[in-house]
């Protein structure tokens, strides 16, 4: 036992080294790549040799836990909400195939859209699989159910997904750990072709997940992690989930709450207790992070229940991270505020590195594109995306990973000629590659530039799957050779760069430009680091 | 007792470092602690805060209610005034008065001074200046919570000890010169304290 400082996300981390982890796969993404960043850096991880490499993208990491979880060993798998979406597939069927050794789904939500394009509810997903949620309050309850979620998983036989959101993943706070578990041995499943999905097999194996709903309630049920705190005053009951909790309380720090309260964290909703305080107090506010979830189930469709309160009815903010001063407003309490941000305070947006290559390859690329007009370049997640900002004003689109190459193709389908697709390296091997096949096989005139930093800078400069075979990859894919043309983006160059790329948009084809030079802050780390260790 | 404290500055200036100090000494001291940073994409060059709260008794929530704040300790001016809405009826400012500049619209830094100064508990110094004398440039974020340490619930020692111990897998100079930066600051405000 021991009292240590943890961010929610090493929390996670930490309770599963310590509940008999044996792999951890993830592709980085805020708010979750402190998870496998903590297991990275941990002792104990570092001498059992417990998995820890990113994967190439969600889709192959959560593949890979799957894998794992059939040799009967203890696995999480790692990323943030729209990380889902890219491995849904293979989330969706886990729940079908259901686990041998414990398999925890890591999925770190983003509500108020802090480093996110959206702020989609990943409870959602996991209601749609049909397994069981976790949503953790505070650091140490991060670290309980990392800790014991193996075992619900290996009971129920089924993935379990831990949700939490930014506010939990990004703060520290005292956990105070358990003794440390030994791994699972290696031992296959032992229900025979649990994990071939052939129809007539997934029948039978979706009936059996189906018939889990019923244990996984009763689970919720008798959860120490679901509190029913009782009050005096029944005029309102207020539910309340996950990190919602936290901000349900600062609001009484110097009087008590005396309306009662049902917290919760683990799901499928308790059944029973939701209908205690539904039945016992006239109204009921819920309070959860994200989506209005639990308010619209309680809700239902049809009735014109107006006792239900929260994010639909508008007492709460129907978007954005919930704070202690949107649940004082529901709760009438006045909050003292002194004073307004004054108006000479100016926006401070974030910015490109100075000497980050990013910058050169924005000058190259709007020095090129004068001569077509704007509109043309489709761009990716990355810090390259802070081109849409000026002064810069470079890139057109962003829309999720992968999807500027596609997105190019689509609009040159449709006539725009020249169109320009730019990349980074990790999200170009996250899932560029197989758009770059498309457009390979139909030759479809896009220029595609991979700005190439040997990183995956955004979330910190962790490793990236195809460092230094970039240009292997292009060739295999298809891409002509003499239309693969490497380039250093210097300020030196610059010029001979611009007439790389202007040549290779009158190109009727496929061209890649790959812009290499390292990330400034990696670079800066490593001459550190050498430095310190002469 | 209770302190909350927002941190605050430009992404790459340390504040994530002062953070990371209090807390190691407030679990030196046996108190609670919640300390909500912010990661990813506005770390960049972007303005950057801290939510980091210590008690003696358990802590609700990871983030500070408005009009809560005992203090905003920055590392740039413009920065300390972003987050007003969060000090309380005592609250303190204790601010770096060396902007950074990195936006095209950055207003005259008299006049931020002047707004900082409206606060009836300011601490304003220049942590720039005193890091670069002590010959650590880099070291202006410890000099900022040397100057903040005389309103933080936590024995000064602790403090020490806790900037000596994060810095120590970087070599003992380095580790030595925070702890002197630290101690220049707490000084430096000593001084405006007293008058």
């Amino acid at each position: 036992m021991k009292n240590i400082l943890l961010l929610g996300d090493e929390a996670i981390a930490q309770g599963a080294i310590d509940g008999g982890l044996s792999g951890c796969y993830a592709y980085p993404g805020t708010p979750s790549t402190e998870i496998m960043e903590y297991i990275q850096r941990n002792k104990t991880a570092c001498e059992n040799n417990i998995h820890r490499v990113w994967s190439s993208n969600e889709k192959t990491a959560f593949e890979s836990a799957i894998g794992m979880s059939y040799a009967g060993k203890r696995c999480i798998v790692c990323f943030k909400h729209v990380g889902l979406n890219v491995a849904a597939d293979a989330f969706m069927n886990s729940a079908i195939t259901g686990v041998n050794g414990g398999l925890v789904v890591v999925s770190a939500d983003d509500p108020s859209m802090h480093s996110s394009q959206n702020e989609q509810d990943s409870r959602v997903y996991a209601k749609f699989a049909m397994i069981p949620i976790l949503e953790p309050s505070n650091q140490q309850e991060a670290y309980d159910m990392a800790y014991t979620a193996f075992e619900l998983s290996e009971n129920l036989c089924l993935p379990v997904m831990i949700r939490i959101t930014t506010r939990l993943a990004h703060s520290r706070s005292n956990v105070i750990t358990k003794e440390q578990k030994r791994q699972n041995e290696l031992r296959l499943p032992e229900t025979a072709k649990q994990f071939i999905l052939l129809p007539a097999i997934a029948r039978r194996n979706y009936e059996r997940l189906i018939t889990k709903q019923a244990k996984m309630e009763e689970l919720s049920e008798n959860s120490a992690f679901n509190k029913y705190i009782d009050g005096t005053d029944k005029s309102l009951g207020i539910i309340t989930t996950g990190i919602g909790y936290n901000y349900l309380m600062e609001n009484f720090n110097e009087k008590p709450c005396n309306y009662p309260v049902l917290k919760i964290t683990q799901y499928p909703l308790p059944r029973k207790l939701v209908e205690k305080i539904y039945n016992e107090c006239d109204k009921i506010l819920v309070a959860e992070e994200g989506y209005p979830v639990v308010e619209e189930m309680l809700k239902g469709f049809v009735s014109k229940e107006e006792k239900i309160l929260g994010r639909l009815s508008g007492e709460l903010p129907r978007t954005g991270e919930l704070t202690p001063a949107v649940l004082a407003k529901a709760l009438k309490i006045d909050i003292y505020t002194q004073n307004a941000v004054p108006d000479l305070v100016a926006a401070r947006p974030p910015q490109l590195c100075q000497g980050c290559s990013h910058r050169d390859v924005a000058e190259m690329i709007n020095t090129v594109t004068k001569e077509y007009g704007k509109g043309r370049v489709f761009s990716d997640i990355g810090c390259y995306t802070l081109m849409a900002l000026p002064p810069f004003d470079t890139i057109d689109t962003c829309v999720e990973m992968g999807a500027s190459i596609t997105m190019a193709k689509g609009a040159a389908d449709a006539g725009l000629i020249p169109a320009i697709a730019l990349i980074g390296d990790s999200t170009f091997t996250h899932s560029g590659m197989t758009g770059l096949l498309d457009a390979i096989n139909e030759k479809s005139p896009i220029t595609v530039i991979i700005s190439d930093n040997y990183t995956t800078g955004m979330t910190g400069g962790q490793d990236s799957s195809g460092t230094n075979r970039l240009v292997e990859i292009c060739k295999g894919i298809g891409v002509e050779h003499e239309h693969i043309r490497v380039i250093v983006p210097l300020k030196k160059n610059n010029e001979e760069n611009i007439a790389i790329l202007k040549a290779e948009m009158l190109y009727n084809g496929v061209s890649v430009i790959i812009a290499q030079r390292e990330c400034i802050q990696t670079f800066a780390r490593r001459m550190k680091s050498k430095k310190s260790s002469k | 007792m209770k302190t909350d404290i927002i941190l605050a500055g430009v992404g790459g200036q340390g504040i994530l470092s002062i953070a990371a100090a209090i807390g190691l000494a407030a679990i030196e001291n046996n108190l609670f602690i919640k300390q909500a940073e912010v990661h990813g994409m506005s770390q960049r060059g972007g303005d950057v805060q801290s939510n980091l709260r210590i008690s003696d008794k358990e802590i609700a929530s990871d983030l500070i209610p408005f009009g809560n704040a005992d203090i905003i300790l920055a590392i740039e001016p413009m920065e300390s005034l972003r987050y007003l809405p969060y000090l309380s009826r005592n609250g303190r400012i204790v601010t770096n008065s060396a902007p950074f500049i990195n936006i095209l619209d950055y207003p005259e830094i008299e006049t931020v001074l002047d707004e900082i100064r409206k606060n009836p508990d300011n601490i304003i110094i220049d942590a720039d200046i005193i890091a670069k004398n002590i010959g650590s440039p880099r070291s202006s974020n410890m000099v900022m919570l040397g100057a903040a340490s005389h309103f933080i619930n936590i024995k000064f020692e602790s403090i020490e000890n806790a900037v000596m111990k994060m810095f120590a897998s970087k070599g003992n100079e380095v580790a030595e010169i925070n702890v002197k930066a630290l101690q220049a600051g707490r000084e430096a405000s000593k001084k405006m304290i007293n008058g």
